[in-house]
């Protein structure tokens, strides 16, 4: 069977994606991005959004409570370390898993709706997983504090082999390397690799094609003898499931799951990268997770005396009178950056900056074309 | 032999008796016509056939099945198709993408999780829906995105899509409302090169002009009661069809 087979855009297309998060830290150094705690945000956060994409890009289902599963997958994930083994492979795989179940249930219960009240159902459940989170499941979530490793965690699997992590506090590994630094993030950029195939896969299928027309018309879809609630649901859980994954992938780079990883803030930052990106393309959404997570990063850095400097060129009252406005832009208020960059892509650009990127290169590819026209106007003028 | 078998069918909205005792019976291989002035109940009967709506009382029955209490894509899977009468495409998708669904639907059932394996390898259906679309003289346009059709366009690739089911019961709700003249002659000439091919249609129709050129029988639908069944030459002549057209009034 032709498991790989591919044709040769879609294989250049991969081939590419995969060069450039390999090589994430060489290219990403310019721009300030080069370390490996940033560059683990930038893979995880493209997981959550790629696999979002699937439901929100393809069906048009938008999913307000993506958050909970994210949540899911780093409490199964930190449980695994704990029961098993700190070993990052099960514990991303009970992750994924336990996404999907999670997803599943929540999934066919708010799929009975469509359009706004879908997503004010699936808000609720995600609201109410965080809460639940808080309160009730105390003795799974250790609630306010956050569920932690502890030295005395049976770790079943790691007694088992005879792996002795000492006396002090254990941290991820595979097979003897520690998930801290650069291992940690080519873990994550191999599995970001690995979900980008498959997302692309799916984007290739029938069952891609099929998720489309559920976005298109439902009531063709039906007419023409095809079931929509369970292709939507599908793709629900596998979005759950990347979730939920991208969720695990968190606790292997730090051991620690807290509520607040599902509260609706969370939920809400996915749909906006995935639209700033351009919902319904492939690498849109990775992009947008990038561009956020890099202007949280970079902005959220800025204080007072790096803007001081900046303005250092302006006489004095001038320079405070910057910094006082800048300031407000920056630190604690990056959102407002956030914020208004999200407004200015949607308005100009529906489609995302890969609608703007599609343009610009329209732009170059007419280019000879435009001449060409110009040539024989001036000719025509001429004679 | 009848394919499709409606018995005593009554349905009413609130007060109002939108189908009041209906029987038909559609023979296999044959273009049946409903006609009918406005609110006659003909699109509310066709709701029936496909699931849409459920009768209060009577029965549907098709190929030896009965149509009542099953969802509309499973009435689809046993082999009925149906046109609507503002166009019901993919208009996000390609030409081809809304020819190739309803081949992977008659193909594969009502749902497959066929997520691995590119629709590009799909190369038999892909032929076969590229054949489709240019047996309605849209081939050229195949990579088009649907939406942007023309109307007469939309309804071309409509019944590609349908067609390419090799349906048993090809459904048509006034196939050519709102077309333009010439676009309502090439409709009706495609459709009769589809009747040619033996399928069994039922068209609801108000032209007059269609419905004559097409139909080998005409039910007459009058208040929700068939009031005329015949041939198409001896429907022209029947008193009471020109009563509940024109009143009273002789042609």
């Amino acid at each position: 069977m032709n498991f790989f087979s591919m044709n040769r855009r879609d294989f250049i297309l991969f081939a590419s994606f995969s060069a450039v998060v390999l090589a994430g830290p060489l290219i990403f150094t310019p721009i300030g991005a080069g370390y490996p705690d940033l560059l683990q945000k930038f893979a995880i956060f493209g997981i959550f959004a790629m696999g979002f994409n699937i439901l929100f890009g393809l069906t048009g289902y938008l999913s307000f409570g993506h958050a909970a599963f994210l949540g899911v997958g780093s409490y199964t994930a930190v449980w695994t370390f704990k029961l098993f083994s700190m070993n990052p492979l099960p514990a991303i795989l009970l992750a994924t898993l336990l996404g999907g179940i999670f997803a599943a249930v929540i999934g066919f219960i708010s799929m009975r709706r469509s359009g706004i009240y879908f997503s004010i159902l699936t808000l609720a459940f995600a609201q109410m997983s965080y809460n639940l989170a808080y309160s009730v499941l105390t003795p799974i979530t250790n609630g306010e504090t956050g569920l932690q490793l502890s030295q005395s965690d049976p770790r079943v699997l790691d007694t088992m082999f005879g792996r002795d992590y000492g006396a002090v506090l254990p941290s991820s590994d595979l097979f003897g390397i520690n998930m801290s630094g650069y291992p940690g993030f080519y873990f994550c950029a191999v599995t970001l690799i690995i979900c980008f195939l498959i997302s692309m896969r799916i984007f290739n299928s029938p069952f891609g094609m099929m998720l489309r027309a559920v976005k298109s018309n439902q009531n063709r879809m039906n007419y023409t003898g095809l079931n929509t609630r369970p292709y939507a649901l599908a793709a629900f859980v596998i979005s759950g499931m990347y979730a939920g994954l991208a969720g695990g992938l968190m606790a292997v780079t730090d051991p620690l799951a807290g509520a607040e990883r599902m509260q609706w803030t969370a939920s809400g930052e996915v749909v906006l990268m995935t639209i700033l990106g351009g919902a319904g393309t492939l690498l849109g959404p990775v992009i947008g997770a990038g561009v956020i997570k890099y202007f949280e990063n970079i902005f959220s850095a800025f204080n007072e005396g790096i803007l001081l400097a900046a303005f250092d060129f302006l006489p004095e009252t001038l320079q405070h009178a910057a910094v006082a406005i800048a300031s407000l832009f920056v630190g604690e208020g990056w959102h407002l950056t956030l914020g208004a960059l999200f407004m200015l892509i949607v308005i100009f650009l529906p489609g995302g900056l890969m609608e703007g990127f599609n343009r610009l290169k329209n732009l170059f590819a007419k280019r000879p074309d435009d001449e060409g026209t110009e040539t024989v106007q001036t000719a025509e003028a001429a004679a | 032999m009848s394919i499709l078998s409606v018995k005593n069918v009554n349905k009413s909205f609130g007060g109002l008796r939108a189908l009041n005792n209906v029987n038909l019976e559609i023979e296999e291989g044959t273009v049946h016509a409903i006609i009918g002035p406005n609110g006659a109940g003909k699109s509310t009967l066709l709701n029936c056939f496909v699931g849409r709506l459920e009768p209060d009382t009577g029965s549907v029955t098709f190929d030896g099945k009965s149509l009542l209490g099953i969802k509309p894509h499973e009435i689809n899977q046993t082999g009925v198709s149906r046109v609507f009468q503002t166009p019901e495409i993919f208009g996000d998708l390609s030409l081809l993408e809304n020819v190739m669904i309803p081949a992977f639907a008659k193909r594969d059932g009502a749902f497959k999780m066929n997520a691995w394996s590119p629709v590009a390898d799909e190369t038999a259906l892909c032929t076969e829906a590229i054949e489709m679309l240019s047996d309605v003289g849209l081939a050229e346009k195949a990579d088009d995105i649907a939406g942007r059709l023309s109307r007469g366009d939309k309804r071309r690739l409509e019944l590609a899509m349908c067609l390419v089911q090799q349906p048993k019961l090809l459904l048509l709700d006034e196939p050519t409302a709102g077309m333009a003249r010439a676009d309502t002659n090439n409709t009706i000439d495609l459709m009769k090169r589809i009747a040619s091919r033996g399928v069994t249609m039922v068209v609801i129709e108000h032209d007059m002009h269609v419905v004559f050129s097409l139909a080998e029988k005409i039910s007459v639908l009058a208040q929700g009661t068939v009031i005329a069944e015949d041939l198409p030459d001896n429907i022209k002549g029947n008193p009471k069809v020109q009563e509940a057209y024109l009143g009273g009034a002789h042609l």
